[in-house]
């Protein structure tokens, strides 16, 4: 990649070194690090090593590239949301994350840690599932790399999302239901980690955000990475200024907004991370050490992790990935709420509007835009880049009841 | 910032005065507020031969403990356990063993690391456990409990690298905490053969007492574990006796079979 030069950014901002290499320990400014028990620190650090060694290697590259192109679809289109954009007097693109194979933007993350397992001589991949798209991305890739795959998911989003535990089960994966705590991701995620000390040597740990001990949340940004290099060559070739004014992507644990500022870090672009109202980690939360690194979680008085409630499983998370804490510390990202309702309604306008079906996570991007489009924090005749980071299939059975 | 009234038993001369006699090592673990008379159990233990009392202050996410332990935690939790609370209830515990807490470093980190060492040594606890605090990330509160009078116990596992291994057993305060095997705390039917060796590599590279833990579930476990080390931690075979209702003194019973064939 060759060097980019930085453009209208504030004076102030490390702009070579943000979204690149972490510090010492893993660390984005004071957040990230390795927060493991004894036990899973060699696992941690062979992983570490390994990542280091393949993207260094210009034939792992080669191979990831390739199945990203031949297998998951790649490169994903920009799509000008051209109706909405006239009604909101705003130019939306749309990064189509919702077209790669899977339906979402995690099999990017996904394959790479795959093809990173069976280098590491792994036979089974763990992952951790909320909205079950991980899941079934992780599924899919063990399934072409002739690997076993385990699956952790809670049981209340078992329920809701039903039709990715069957397709993750038609993949051959094992699907192991949580019942602990709250029953969502968070719960999921400890039971991961709890199963993965069990069997290091045989299994790898396919985390699936930019979140976990390091090197997962730089790992995982830099597999997804793919989803804003590609927007950044697509902006320059569809607006008139080359990078669009507003980048905005929903977060959870934050991988496909990871993936997305990382490729407009540099540039003068605003960006935008939006939090479901329910477990919105940086607005309404504080630092917290959790499943394996520093970031910002919503907690009580005492410190106890609260229970996210969102009706997008994928955000039903209370923390939030350590990068995204240190971007909002520097001030060079902006991290906003959207309320349920108002997701609901995004969901419908994009799909009237565009044709698109937006999946419940991604439409908490496009309910900001939505809202803010036309005042101070959007302004009139702004362009902006909305990473729709995954399809609403899935979604169609929450939607209904709410009909 | 005032001086820390230091009161309680410290633990590692305790441990050590106790070892060097020839006697094995018994610890037993209590999640702090899992029942009304959660500090009768710490009497209990100690009254029935405990040499230290581990203490659990609940966290949300105990990603190391098992199904044991995490009820317990829930449970703790639900009665509106907190490190408050805890630092309350112990004001009215004197007994004449050691007190540890253990949790998890973010309900450390967020008092501040001074703060909350100093807050534990003023209610008489003497030595902490913060599992999924690695060497690598350790050093802030080494100073700090070394500073309140608190004993920081670091954890081994049987991934460690020797020169983990040693670079723990020399950093380590009290005691050294070896896990017996590649899992989360809960009970298990057999104690896994390679704790022995592993506890035996850690003592030649340090003087400090050895405690295994994790798995031992009877006592029996606790025999073969104090074979190869100087004693052992038992938690979740406690805790499941409390949590199906277990009373002081049940755990006192259950403390003195444990002692009983450890000493025999």
């Amino acid at each position: 990649m060759g060097a980019i030069t930085a453009q209208g950014l504030p004076a102030l901002l490390p702009a070579a070194g943000l979204m690149r290499e972490p510090g010492a320990n893993g660390r984005f400014g004071e957040f990230g690090g390795r927060f493991v028990p004894e036990s899973l620190i060699p696992a941690c650090a062979e992983v570490e090593e390994a990542f280091r060694d393949a993207w260094a290697d210009a034939g792992f590259r080669r191979d990831l590239d390739r199945l990203l192109t031949v297998y998951a679809g790649r490169p994903t289109p920009v799509t000008p949301a051209w109706r909405l954009s006239a009604e909101l007097g705003v130019d939306v693109l749309l990064k189509r994350e919702d077209l790669a194979h899977t339906g979402s933007h995690k099999i990017n993350n996904v394959l790479g840690q795959a093809l990173l397992a069976v280098r590491m001589g792994r036979t089974r991949l763990i992952a951790e599932t909320g909205a079950g798209q991980h899941g079934v991305a992780t599924a899919t890739a063990a399934a072409l790399l002739g690997l076993s795959a385990t699956v952790f998911m809670g049981s209340k989003d078992m329920a809701r999302q039903a039709l990715n535990v069957h397709r993750m089960r038609l993949l051959g994966a094992e699907v192991v239901e949580v019942t602990s705590g709250s029953r969502t991701l968070k719960d999921a995620t400890s039971e991961a980690m709890r199963h993965w000390v069990t069997c290091v040597d045989e299994a790898y740990y396919c985390i699936g955000s930019v979140m976990g001990p390091h090197p997962y949340p730089w790992m995982v940004r830099e597999f997804q990475r793919v989803i804003g290099a590609e927007a950044r060559a697509q902006c320059a070739a569809e607006l008139p200024r080359a990078v669009p004014d507003y980048v905005v992507a929903c977060v959870g644990g934050g991988s496909n907004a990871a993936g997305t500022f990382a490729g407009f870090a540099d540039t003068g672009a605003q960006l935008v991370g939006v939090e479901a109202a329910g477990g919105a980690a940086i607005s309404n939360g504080a630092v917290a050490v959790m499943h394996g690194h520093r970031s910002y979680a919503i907690q009580d008085g005492d410190g106890q992790i609260l229970e996210a409630e969102s009706i997008a499983a994928g955000l039903d998370y209370p923390g939030i990935g350590p990068e995204h804490a240190h971007l909002h510390e520097l001030g060079r990202a902006r991290y906003v709420t959207v309320t349920d309702a108002e997701v609901v309604d995004a969901v419908k306008r994009l799909a009237r509007s565009e044709g698109i079906l937006p999946a419940l996570e991604s439409a908490h991007a496009v309910a900001w835009v939505l809202r803010a489009a036309g005042t101070a924090e959007l302004p009139a005749g702004s362009t902006v880049l909305i990473t729709l980071s995954g399809r609403g299939d899935k979604d169609s059975n929450s939607l209904m009841e709410i009909q | 910032m005032t001086t820390p009234t230091v009161t309680g038993v410290p633990v590692e001369t305790h441990l050590r005065a106790r070892r060097d006699a020839g006697r094995k090592l018994l610890v037993p673990y209590v999640t702090a507020g899992v029942c009304d008379d959660w500090t009768a159990h710490l009497r209990a233990c100690a009254e029935a031969g405990a040499d230290a009392i581990e203490i659990g202050l609940p966290f949300s996410e105990p990603t190391v403990d098992g199904p044991t332990v995490q009820e317990a935690s829930d449970r703790a939790l639900h009665r509106g356990t907190s490190l408050r609370i805890l630092l309350a209830d112990l004001r009215t515990v004197r007994v004449d063993v050691p007190l540890i807490v253990m949790t998890y470093y973010h309900l450390v980190a967020r008092e501040g690391l001074a703060a909350v060492c100093a807050a534990l040594a003023e209610a008489g606890v003497r030595g902490l456990i913060v599992p999924d605090l690695p060497l690598d990330e350790s050093a802030g509160l080494e100073q700090a409990a070394a500073g309140a009078g608190i004993d920081l116990i670091l954890v081994a596992a049987p991934s460690s690298s020797p020169a983990r291994l040693r670079e723990i057993a020399q950093r380590s305060r009290g005691f050294v905490y070896a896990v017996t095997a590649m899992a989360t705390t809960g009970e298990r039917t057999a104690l896994p053969a390679t704790a022995g060796a592993y506890a035996a590599t850690l003592k030649q590279h340090t003087d400090l007492p050895v405690l295994l833990g994790f798995g031992i579930s009877t006592p029996d476990h606790a025999a073969a574990g104090a074979r190869s080390a100087d004693g052992v931690v038992v938690g979740s075979a406690l805790m499941r006796r409390i949590l199906d209702g277990a009373t002081p003194a049940d755990t006192a019973a259950f403390v003195t079979s444990l002692r009983t064939t450890l000493d025999t």
